[in-house]
């Protein structure tokens, strides 16, 4: 494999990993909870954070962080408001935040060279720096849901029944609602604001055909996610793609398999 | 007999339309009350107001000698629907687990465990511990339900039509369940199903925004038809007016 000699190539690959983990874990909840949408228009206003890293002349990853989160609280907090729901909350939030990174951007002194690979990834560009961030936010997101895995499991059953025991359920939405925020983050690198749904959801959706617990569930998606990320980084190097829309592409093709072979098995 | 639950002069309003309107009802140590009345007459929203997740517009609210969001640590509640996705990667005896559930961090103990177990033991459902919920029937998710709620080891029981999903051999034995039950804890039951009063329950409670009637079965069957302001056979799914009648010639 000589194609390891390359510090970008060891830097994508660790990624990947990186990401796996992230979607794994936090995959599985936006699958279970159904809010595959709501992660949507978390990572979609999340180009406004990587527009105010132009801005503020900081690294557009870390000025995502706090962007996505208010993203994310914004969503949680008007969507269970009654005369709203859901889907108002992701339709205002997530253009909000896109129309605010494109203003940003035009604030922005010059111009912006690497714009199109917060849109729609590149894991090759990815920096030492971006993977220590990447890295702390796992670690985040990781014991965040060690601490509260009971709670997260029971409001994604039943949230009315977990606020009759007592398990402060708008809170613990709130604050799995920030740990996709942060999720986000992580998987901007790789595939990009637009594209982040795709991981969010695919590793997650194929894994719960094969198990129903749900450790299982997650360390199984962090598995696929790893195959599937790295054949997509290893397919977009070989033909000359661009790497987040291989990735996304060959995790579609990872569904549809997986679907053709429960068919099969079924029949 | 103690007073568990007491409800004074309670309106509750949505959106400023009245859907209780002067509520007083008290639930004693022991009762195995029926909450009776048509649809959108306000039995759920009685049965939330008593857990605190509705708050009341006026009135008062008495669970366990406390205010219901403290008082509810000792009420198990089965709510009317219980919507999940089949494919929930969720076991029973994790989802009994949850009726254990006592605060943030602290993770289930053994005792909890055995509690749980336990409750399942007694809804019949033991052996299925190890499955997926989505691979039980309706009548068996009731009867986990159930277990999850009396895994908390209440003194009141809150069912919300319990017997609505399942097919008429299995609620027999539901209610044969409940008989049982009703030795160690009070049970409030919304229910449409006229047989089952005429056959367990000791008390009913007829609400149709006001409380119509409250206390013994008997004589509260025949004030039904004017709760409902419509002919008996309405609420009696399959068997109009036969309890009633058997009633009358008693």
């Amino acid at each position: 494999m000589d194609i390891l000699q390359y510090e970008f190539i060891r830097n994508a690959l660790i990624a990947a990993i990186l990401v796996s983990v992230t979607c794994g874990i936090i995959g599985t909840y936006v699958v279970i909870k159904r809010i595959v949408f709501i992660g949507g228009g978390i990572s979609h206003a999340a180009f406004g954070g990587i527009g105010l890293g132009y801005l503020l002349g900081i690294n557009p990853i870390i000025a995502t962080i706090p962007f996505s989160i208010l993203a994310a609280l914004g969503i949680g907090t008007i969507g269970k408001k009654s005369e709203f729901g859901e889907d108002t909350a992701i339709g205002i939030v997530w253009a909000v935040g896109m129309a605010l990174g494109v203003i940003f951007i035009a604030l922005s002194p010059g111009y912006a060279p690497d714009l199109f690979s917060y849109l729609f990834g590149s894991i090759l560009a990815v920096t030492s720096f971006d993977l220590i961030i990447m890295l702390i936010l796992n670690v985040i997101i990781i014991l965040t849901v060690i601490l509260f895995h009971k709670e997260f499991l029971a409001i994604s059953f039943d949230e009315e029944f977990s606020e009759v025991v007592g398990v402060p359920t708008k809170t613990m939405y709130l604050l799995l609602l920030c740990l996709v925020a942060l999720s986000v983050v992580v998987l901007i690198r790789a595939v990009g604001v637009i594209l982040v749904i795709a991981l969010l959801t695919i590793p997650a959706a194929i894994s719960r055909r094969f198990t129903h617990n749900i450790k299982n569930l997650m360390l199984l998606s962090i598995f696929i996610a790893i195959v599937l990320t790295i054949t997509g980084l290893y397919l977009s190097y070989i033909f000359d793609l661009p790497s987040g829309a291989t990735i996304v592409l060959i995790l579609g093709i990872g569904f549809l398999l997986s679907s053709l072979f429960e068919y099969s098995i079924s029949t | 007999m103690k007073k568990i639950v007491s409800i004074k002069n309670l309106w509750v309003y949505f959106n400023n339309i009245p859907v209780l309107e002067d509520i007083n009802l008290s639930i004693r140590q022991n009762d195995f009350l029926a909450l009776i009345g048509p649809n959108g007459g306000g039995k759920t929203t009685l049965l939330k107001v008593i857990l605190g997740l509705i708050r009341p517009d006026r009135g008062e609210v008495e669970v366990f000698g406390k205010n219901p969001e403290e008082g509810r640590k000792l009420i198990g509640y089965l709510p009317q629907y219980t919507h999940f996705d089949p494919n929930f990667p969720i076991s029973v005896l994790e989802v009994v687990l949850m009726g254990r559930y006592r605060g943030l961090i602290r993770s289930y103990s053994r005792e909890d465990v055995e509690t749980a177990l336990n409750a399942l033991d007694t809804v019949g459902m033991l052996e299925f511990k190890d499955w997926q919920i989505g691979k039980l029937s309706g009548g068996q998710v009731q009867r986990v339900l159930v277990a999850r709620a009396i895994a908390r080891e209440p003194k009141l029981l809150l069912l919300d039509e319990p017997t609505a999903s399942i097919d008429p051999e299995m609620q027999k034995s539901f209610y044969e369940l409940l008989l049982n039950l009703k030795k160690r804890m009070a049970i409030v039951l919304v229910t449409h199903d006229i047989g089952v009063i005429s056959t367990y329950v000791e008390k009913i409670a007829c609400l149709n925004r006001r409380l119509f009637y409250h206390g013994p079965r008997e004589a509260g069957l025949k004030k039904l038809e004017e709760v409902y302001k419509c002919p008996i056979e309405l609420i009696a799914h399959g068997v109009p007016h036969r309890v009633l009648e058997r009633h009358e010639k008693k």
